[in-house]
């Protein structure tokens, strides 16, 4: 400890910057760009849709504004890699700190472990991880520490366009959550929030599901959060790892596009 | 005979693409009764209204009985060709690179006399019809064709001229995600492009039809997502310079007045895609296709938007669409005052509810895709302007010259 406290106890966040900065630290981009192009969740066609990301030009060094370039931007709350706010979901409609603006700035820093599941997704497009899946990881690696982001690793996010979304005349089939699975992890491993590769924290079957949309019911319900459409998560290590994930401060906000980043330990070399 | 066109060859890089030029184009105010009788394809000329005399050129009073009640009418449009003149020269810089150019006295049987450009097929003394057309500055100007349709007619210059005709252009088809967008692509395959571009929006999401389109041929898919500036701006950096004409089919068919919707999540979606969607076409594509419009067999020739005949007056269980029709109708009359600079037609074909799902509580009549598919070739190879297609449009198009008002309460009943 006496490598990361002061002299008068308190934490040493200059030796964290100088971890980073020597690369002891990695930084991972979890972040997929925002782009008009990138998919966004479909609903039916007769309700409103979640809006792409957009770019509007206002001036490019022209004459619309000689010396600057700039953009006017417009998009969904749910739009590109995005956090959930418990407000998102009916089952977290009354709760306190419950949108974007008011969750405690605290919770935008938090530990994840990742479950992988990329081998079993690869195979079956709707896989459904189960409390068996969750409990073999912890045979591996330990109990799952209470107010961890669970991330889901499927490899997902390696996939583009029509087999990322994966949209069928039966809807959309992609990995994720069974509802047992989300009630084990909010009411005996006390989860952060799930994390995942796919359009949405729940399976793309999971209309089907009893609940209906299991992770977006059970977890926002207790107050905890989502994070979606992540990349990266083949480069992080099962455990170890802190996220920082703080969404724009929108009034009242369900949810935003953020950037997501990993704070990943790296061995140091020579070690 | 008219000699039928053969398929342009590719254009010489180092040719200079010559710049449209237009015929004088100042018309009278009471001689724009003829612009607007050949915007519709109608033969129109001035009737009397007092001793029922048929005036040509149009004059502000009859010049049998100095009636000023001069009504454009439907006139019979037969006649007899009483004398050519083949025009070899002139000081004019638009005839003067398109000599030799025919011209000829033409007796209607209505009873005036009217000098009228000639169809290549038409020879002194013969019985011709004539026709009003719009030519590249947007004006009526009366061309006398052969009685009966000789063969490969449409290919004479002088007619071509006149008209948009899809036969060896390329045309692009800017939403191919629905039934009208694939019944146009095929249309206007069928119609004579040599190719056909096809935009599709969201290539990650499958619609239905997305085989059979693929399958059409000269139809070649591209990315165009109307409602992203990017995107319409990037489609229009690789294929603009090879678009001759652009069919707007994008469409967004919601149900509701202006109260009825909750919010403006829908409503802004609709402005998306039709209002903005145009927008961004004729500002990525326009400037090029009115730098082309005289750049041999496929110049660019025209700007078509499909537009729903309630851009005209509302129908309230489709208001906020209507709203939105309004707006595109609205932008493409001004499209077509800054197209007509490059003699390029921005062609508006008006149409009702179609056989489509988005209007599946509506009764018949409804429109098939296909035959607002075939009206738009049909159009394009008349060179018209405005053009109602079906039972619909074509009611709603009398009754408001009619009664607009009664019409207006009609509908919000």
């Amino acid at each position: 400890m006496s490598r990361n406290t002061d002299a008068i106890g308190s934490p040493d966040l200059l030796a964290f910057a100088g971890a980073i900065a020597a690369g002891e630290i990695e930084v991972v981009d979890l972040t997929h760009t925002l782009s008009p192009d990138f998919p966004t969740i479909v609903m039916p066609p007769e309700l409103g849709q979640c809006a792409p990301f957009r770019m509007e030009e206002v001036s490019r060094y022209d004459e619309r504004g000689s010396a600057w370039y700039w953009n006017n931007i417009s998009m969904g709350e749910h739009t590109g890699t995005h956090f959930d706010a418990p407000v998102h979901w009916i089952s977290g409609k009354d709760l306190p700190e419950n949108s974007v603006d008011t969750i405690p700035a605290a919770n935008f820093i938090a530990p994840a472990v990742v479950i992988d599941i990329s081998q079993q997704s690869a195979a079956n497009a709707d896989y459904e991880l189960t409390v068996a899946d969750v409990e073999a990881w912890e045979a591996m690696h330990g109990r799952i520490p209470p107010r961890s982001w669970v991330l889901l690793r499927t490899d997902w996010s390696k996939r583009n366009g029509r087999d990322y979304v994966n949209m069928r005349e039966d809807g959309q089939h992609t990995p994720g959550p069974c509802p047992e699975v989300v009630r084990f992890l909010v009411e005996q491993r006390d989860l952060h929030g799930l994390g995942t590769e796919t359009i949405g924290t729940d399976a793309g079957q999971a209309f089907h599901f009893n609940p209906p949309y299991p992770a977006h019911y059970y977890m926002h319900g207790k107050g905890r959060y989502g994070l979606q459409c992540l990349a990266n998560l083949d480069r992080l290590p099962p455990i170890g790892v802190v996220i920082l994930a703080a969404p724009l401060k929108i009034r009242r906000g369900s949810g935003s596009p953020l950037r997501v980043l990993a704070l990943v330990p790296r061995a140091r070399s020579g070690m | 005979m008219t000699e039928p066109l053969s398929r342009p060859k590719r254009k010489d890089p180092l040719k200079k693409t010559r710049i449209p030029l237009l015929p004088q184009g100042t018309r009278s105010r009471t001689a724009l009764g003829l612009t607007a009788a050949a915007a519709e394809g109608r033969f129109q000329l001035q009737v009397c209204g007092d001793c029922a005399a048929v005036v040509y050129p149009p004059r502000d009073a009859c010049p049998r009985c100095l009636s000023a009640n001069l009504p454009f009418r439907d006139v019979d449009n037969g006649g007899t060709l009483l004398a050519e003149t083949t025009i070899r020269t002139s000081t004019d810089v638009y005839f003067r690179e398109r000599m030799p150019w025919r011209i000829g006295t033409v007796l209607l049987d209505a009873g005036p006399a009217i000098v009228a450009h000639l169809h290549g097929d038409l020879r002194e003394g013969e019985r011709t019809r004539l026709e009003l057309k719009l030519d590249k500055s947007g004006q009526a100007i009366v061309i006398a064709l052969p009685a009966r349709d000789t063969p490969n007619m449409a290919d004479d210059p002088q007619w071509r001229e006149l008209t948009c005709d899809p036969k060896y252009r390329r045309v692009l088809v800017t939403d191919g995600r629905t039934a009208m967008g694939q019944a146009m692509a095929e249309a206007l395959s069928q119609g004579g492009a040599s190719i056909v571009f096809v935009g599709v929006a969201d290539p990650w999401k499958p619609f239905p039809g997305e085989d059979r389109l693929r399958k059409l041929e000269r139809v070649e898919i591209v990315a165009l997502d109307l409602t992203d500036t990017i995107s319409v701006n990037e489609c229009a950096g690789e294929f603009a310079p090879r678009v001759d004409i652009l069919v707007n089919t994008a469409e967004h068919v919601r149900t509701g007045g202006i109260i009825e919707r909750k919010g403006l999540t829908v409503a802004r979606e609709e402005l998306e895609v039709r209002y903005l969607g145009l927008m961004r076409l004729a500002q990525a594509f326009g400037p090029v296709l009115r730098a082309r419009g005289a750049d041999g067999i496929n110049s660019a020739a025209a700007f078509v938007n499909l537009v729903s005949v309630f851009a005209l007056t509302s129908w309230p269980a489709y208001g906020a669409f209507s709203a939105t029709e309004a707006a595109c109708l609205s932008a493409a009359q001004s499209l077509r005052a800054e197209l007509r600079p490059g003699g390029v037609k921005v062609v508006n074909v008006f149409f009702g509810p179609l056989e489509t799902e988005w209007y599946q509580a509506v009764p018949p009549p409804k429109l098939a895709p296909s035959t607002l598919g075939r009206a738009v070739v049909q159009a394009l190879r008349q060179g018209l302007e405005d053009v109602f297609v079906g039972d619909i449009a074509e009611d709603i198009r009398a009754r408001l010259a009619v009664n607009p008002k009664a019409l207006e309460r009609e509908l919000g009943s």
